[in-house]
């Protein structure tokens, strides 16, 4: 049963234009055209495209914030257009750039009214708080106001926020940002757990491909206002990355290496790229031949990453 | 003398973008325009025209008019300065070899220019429609207009430089902020003419120099300096107060540039 | 009841809440709110210099008309504190932060009303009051029960109908985002334009705060019935007391206003 539905959605912008110095032209701007989607309950789906794709525009369609030009939207059974305030109780939402939190007061403050906001029972809420501040390590900053807390404190702090009344989605644009290494990794561990354990639904955009690797199961990817893929990383890694890489250190330097089946797309001294299609031969089968014909001292073999592939996908090439 | 000019044009070019504050702010001042005239009128009527203080209905309405095209003189308290001191930003500015009052007195300079440019006579023309309004027909007197204008500025931007100033002490300059803007309004002559008030409220009012400000180009337009010894006195009195308040304004600068290198911004 | 009575607990909560951020900054909000109230009795020396000049304004005496400027602070200083803030709501539309509102289980105008709230604004309101107690103390009039219950019912009515042109008025920016210096032509032109009887005003000006945007209802026409004076417009006698029914009236059409502003940035973003 599907707990997103966007069924032929599209919104259209009118942008003024300047059009010399005092009239201005009428332009019609389709930031998502078309756009049919179905996320079912538990999943991962991580939201991506180039700058302007639309991704956003589809989001605050499904948290109710912009409402359709056509098409029909349904999340949690309910058409968010319709039943905003209804919809809002069993979504969460976490904006990157942007602070839910009550600036000037304590990051427990915050915590406690948004019990009264979104009615949580006492004891639920209580519960919720403790497992969130122990998965986070929050204990030590829950009394500083939240405007002297750095980024990733505060991230998690929002993302405690949007969780505490058990919604049954989370909405998260870009929560990765600014944020250092371990912080990330942290975030993304807590976003994992929840999803396993609590099977919260959770869609994210992020312009931070990790993420996506390491966090999704699904991978949606949208530009000019439309789906130009839906799968899982694997599969999509698939059809677009057909190319693996074969990487020699040999004893000693010498010219390019002839291996059937691959092609030798940069020499370095004594090291070797030897590049090949993984529909005509195998690494095994590359290595082997290398092997045969000089003395190898290390070697490695590299998969295109995601950065490549989403690369790939952004400029509209195929499988190269 | 070069770089003052360019601070001034760019400033000039700068606010031409805000086009619909402008007319939001064109539409408020003349709203206010009518509220003023007709109040003023009553009091008139209710005196059966009786002048007060040299001053007849028909220069009180004309004074109301102008007041609310000329307001941008005096109607500001302070400066984004204020906002780059409490941020702490100002510490770059001051160590540009550029002189913060000179720079600051060449941004208002082309900001009140394009205002009065726009907005001054847009009231007076609406409130010439609906009242009786007495404009001077001889050029002499739209010269020295003019340069009472010129002066007003001067004195209204050295208020507003020393007001941005005490954020350096106070941190929060929205309490002496609007202290200064109810000062303004009140002895200026923005709300009131300061002719109508009682003589000892109008005698303390013109010790200070908020008429400079605004009460008293008008009083030139409105042809109320008869001789030219008048009109000398008036502009003096302008003039001796931009000196003060610029040079107090100096001062303070300077012991704001003192505490800053021993607090280190 | 239950619904309203959680409402209310949870706006006291967040108006709280608001009040505890405000006060860490302690020290320049009591200048500033001391500053407010000195502030605004040099407003009310306006009128007291004009009665210099004359001891009658269109036949009234200054009481009188420190009634009205009393009641109509009174009114609007209510408005300014509990409602006012939703003229920022421009504000919040430039900047984003808007769409954060659109994302919790509350109404909008619940929200902003409790996210600026000012707790320094009531320094105004405490001045206005004391002219009205001053006022009223020192005017000429026959108290009965029933006068006295309209002074009650005016100043309830009037911050009713100021509060619903500032929302009405605030729901206009949703349209034009910088537009909101003219609302304030009209809720602080408002404000001023009652403080004197308005008669003073030309009569399209009456008009216009008569029908169009009704302020006259917040004070004049009931301070009619409390003083005693005939209007000397020629309206009907019962128009002193239909402030309540203008009153729902401006509510259901600020209501209106804000809906159609809600929907209008919901169908074309920011």
């Amino acid at each position: 049963m599907a707990v997103i539905s966007l069924q032929d959605v599209s919104k259209t912008f009118v942008v003024r234009k300047r059009a010399g110095r005092l009239r201005r032209s009428k332009v019609e701007v389709r930031a998502v055209d078309g756009v049919s989607l179905e996320v079912d309950a538990g999943e991962l789906v991580g939201y991506i495209g180039p700058n302007g794709a639309g991704k956003s525009t589809t989001i605050k369609m499904l948290t109710g914030i912009l409402v359709p030009s056509s098409g029909v939207v349904r999340v949690a059974g309910v058409d968010p257009q319709r039943k905003r305030i209804e919809l809002t109780r069993r979504i969460g939402v976490v904006f990157g750039q942007r602070s839910q939190l009550w600036w000037d007061l304590p990051l427990r403050d915050s915590f406690d009214l948004l019990r009264h906001v979104y009615r949580v029972p006492a004891d639920r809420h209580a519960a919720n708080l403790q497992s969130f501040v122990e998965m986070l390590d929050m204990d030590e900053f829950l009394q500083t106001p939240v405007r002297q807390l750095s980024l990733g404190q505060r991230m998690r702090g929002e993302l405690t926020a949007a969780l505490l009344h058990d919604p049954e989605i989370l909405y998260l644009d870009e929560p990765t940002i600014g944020l250092d290494v371990v912080s990330k990794a942290r975030v993304r561990e807590f976003l994992a757990a929840v999803n396993a354990e609590r099977a919260v639904t959770i869609v994210l955009t992020t312009h931070d491909l990790a993420d996506v690797e390491r966090l999704c199961t699904r991978l949606v990817v949208i530009d000019r206002g439309q789906v130009i893929e839906d799968g899982t990383v694997a599969e999509i890694k698939n059809r677009y990355a057909g190319h693996r890489t074969v990487v020699v250190d040999l004893e000693v330097p010498g010219p390019p290496l002839a291996v059937p089946g691959a092609e030798v797309v940069k020499v370095d001294g004594p090291r070797q790229w030897l590049r090949f299609s993984r529909s005509e031969t195998t690494a095994a089968a590359v290595v082997s031949a290398v092997v045969a014909q000089a003395t190898v001292i290390d070697l490695s073999v590299e998969d295109p990453d995601i950065e490549e592939v989403v690369t790939r996908i952004y400029t509209g090439a195929g499988d190269a | 003398m070069r770089l003052w000019w360019e601070v001034a044009r760019r400033s000039f070019r700068r606010h031409s973008t805000y086009r619909a504050a402008l007319f939001a702010g064109v539409f408020t001042n003349t709203v206010f325009g009518f509220l003023k005239t007709y109040v003023l009128i009553a009091v008139y009527d209710a005196r059966d025209g009786a002048p007060i203080n040299g001053f007849d209905v028909t220069d009180v309405v004309t004074f109301s008019w102008l007041a609310q095209g000329f307001w941008m003189l005096a109607m500001q308290s302070h400066l984004e300065l204020a906002e780059r001191i409490r941020t702490g930003d100002v510490v770059g500015d001051l160590y540009r070899p550029a002189d913060l009052q000179l720079w600051w007195l060449s941004s208002e300079a082309g900001r009140i220019a394009f205002q009065i440019l726009v907005r001054s006579f847009v009231p007076t023309v609406v409130g010439g429609l609906f009242f009786h309004l007495r404009l001077p027909t001889s050029p002499a007197v739209w010269i020295a207009f003019a340069v009472s204008v010129a002066l007003a500025m001067v004195v209204g931007f050295a208020h507003r430089f020393i007001v941005s100033l005490t954020t350096f002490w106070v941190l929060s300059y929205m309490g002496t902020s609007q202290l200064a803007m109810i000062l303004i309004g009140f002895f200026s002559g923005m709300f009131v003419p300061i002719t109508l008030f009682p003589d000892w409220l109008g005698t303390i009012a013109r010790w200070t120099p908020y008429p400079a400000m605004l009460q008293l180009p008008i009083e030139v337009l409105l042809g109320k300096a008869t001789s030219a010894s008048e009109l000398a006195a008036l502009f003096a009195a302008q003039v001796a107060w931009a000196v003060v308040l610029l040079a107090a304004g100096r001062w303070l600068l300077a012991a704001a540039q003192r505490k800053v290198v021993v607090q280190g911004g | 009841m239950g619904e309203l009575g959680r409402k209310a607990r949870l706006y006291v909560l967040l108006v709280r809440a608001r009040v505890r951020a405000d006060w860490q900054y302690r020290t320049p909000f009591v200048l500033f709110t001391v500053a407010q109230f000195g502030i605004t009795f040099l407003d009310f020396l306006l009128i007291a210099v004009i009665f210099q000049r004359t001891p009658h304004l269109e036949g009234w005496s200054l009481p009188e008309v420190a009634f009205l400027y009393g009641t109509s602070g009174v009114s609007f200083f209510i408005g300014d504190v509990f409602i006012s803030q939703v003229e920022r709501v421009g504000m919040y539309v430039k900047d984003g932060r808007f769409d954060s509102l659109l994302v919790r289980p509350m109404g909008t105008l619940f929200q902003l009303s409790t996210e600026e709230f000012a707790f320094r604004r009531f320094g105004k309101l405490v001045q206005s009051t004391i002219v009205l107690v001053v006022a009223t103390a020192s005017l000429d009039v026959a108290w009965t029960p029933g006068r006295a219950g309209m002074v009650a019912l005016m100043l309830t009515t009037g911050a009713v109908i100021f509060s619903a042109i500032w929302v009405a008025g605030s729901a206009i920016t949703f349209f034009a985002v910088d537009s909101i210096e003219v609302v304030n032509s009209f809720t602080y032109g408002g404000n001023y334009a009652t403080q004197y009887p308005i008669g003073v005003f030309g009569p399209w000006l009456r008009r216009f705060i008569t029908l169009a945007v009704p302020t006259a209802f917040v004070n004049y026409f009931p301070a009619l019935y409390v003083l005693g004076r005939s209007d000397t417009l020629g309206l009907p006698s019962w128009s002193r007391f239909a402030s309540p029914g203008v009153a729902v009236v401006t509510v259901l059409v600020a209501m209106t206003a804000w809906r159609v502003g809600l929907r209008h940035y919901r169908s074309t973003g920011s």
